[in-house]
């Protein structure tokens, strides 16, 4: 009869400060998705994406890498948890996600003097439904007429881009002024 | 009066956070919305008239300036007018004039058939709309 020896390999995990709070935030993010989903929305890919408010805020205080891992984080547990997970929704969700994030990449280093988090919210969301309807273009709807609704999906953006902005604009404001946590 | 006033200050103490490049993003995205709408819905506006005759082309026009076109058949001469964006059968010798009383046609696949006369005015454009779907 063997006898028990501990495993060789087993792993230790010891999360970090920032793992915790990179969990916290994704968490956040989760929450709002799934509380999204409940909302009753007249058209397929029109939402007013209030994930996106944590994101932006982790952008602004804590920087891209840690958006990147809570947006990713958001897109992945999200699904899983609205069961959407590889379903062509998910895939437009990460594609819209990857798309705005290479953008806020890039607008975030646009001088913070002039353009605040609303600039990076509106920016981002229309990164968002560009890289949506490029995968829905080139793989799910395989015809031009996805782009018969850009014009809708662009006011969507621009308004909840602006909403959202604001938002995660008060939101640092109130957060600037308790000590960090 | 306190209510407006209220709001006003509500509204205010959002704007705060709107800088100047926001404002320029936003109304770049407002163009793009704008722009796009115009572009991208205004595919059944028709740019072509195609008339036939007895089954044949007879003439494909433009829809930029304003002619008139006389079409010869069975009966007499079809005249047919063209404007900017629309045509018509302005005239046609056929006994019920069906034709005549379609009035405008301002879309891209609108159709006008004088039978009798046997001429026919139809309007395309680049995304036409559809006249009639089967399976």
């Amino acid at each position: 009869m063997p006898t028990m020896t501990p495993s060789t390999t087993e792993i230790r995990i010891t999360p970090t400060a920032d793992d915790h709070r990179v969990a916290r935030h994704a968490a956040a993010a989760i929450v709002l998705t799934v509380a999204e989903a409940a909302i009753p929305l007249p058209l397929p890919g029109v939402k007013p994406g209030l994930a996106n408010i944590v994101i932006l805020v982790v952008l602004a205080r804590w920087g891209w890498r840690e958006a990147a891992w809570v947006a990713l984080l958001r897109v992945f547990v999200g699904s899983l948890v609205l069961g959407q997970f590889l379903a062509p929704g998910f895939f437009l969700s990460l594609a819209g996600s990857l798309a705005s994030l290479a953008v806020l990449g890039a607008a975030m280093h646009l001088p913070r003097r002039w353009f605040g988090p609303v600039s990076h919210s509106v920016l981002a969301a229309f990164a968002h439904i560009g890289g949506q309807l490029l995968v829905a273009r080139l793989w799910l709807v395989p015809h031009d007429g996805v782009f018969y609704l850009v014009p809708v999906f662009a006011l969507a953006a621009t308004l909840f881009g602006l909403v959202n902005g604001l938002v995660a604009a008060r939101l640092l404001e109130a957060e600037g002024a308790k000590p960090t946590p | 009066m306190t209510k407006l006033f209220a709001l006003r200050r509500w509204l205010a103490a959002w704007a705060v956070h709107l800088r100047v490049g926001d404002g320029l993003v936003l109304a770049a995205a407002l163009v793009f919305c704008v722009v796009s709408a115009l572009s991208l819905w205004q595919g059944g506006r028709p740019d072509k008239a195609i008339i036939k005759a007895g089954g044949k082309v007879f003439a494909e026009v433009d829809l930029a300036a304003p002619r008139m076109l006389e079409v010869p058949g069975p009966l007499g001469t079809t005249r047919i007018e063209i404007q900017p964006g629309r045509a018509r059968v302005a005239a046609d010798p056929g006994p019920r004039q069906y034709c005549v009383r379609q009035g405008w046609l301002v879309s891209a696949g609108a159709v006008a058939i004088c039978a009798p006369n046997q001429v026919s005015l139809a309007l395309s454009g680049r995304h036409a709309d559809y006249d009639s779907l089967n399976y």
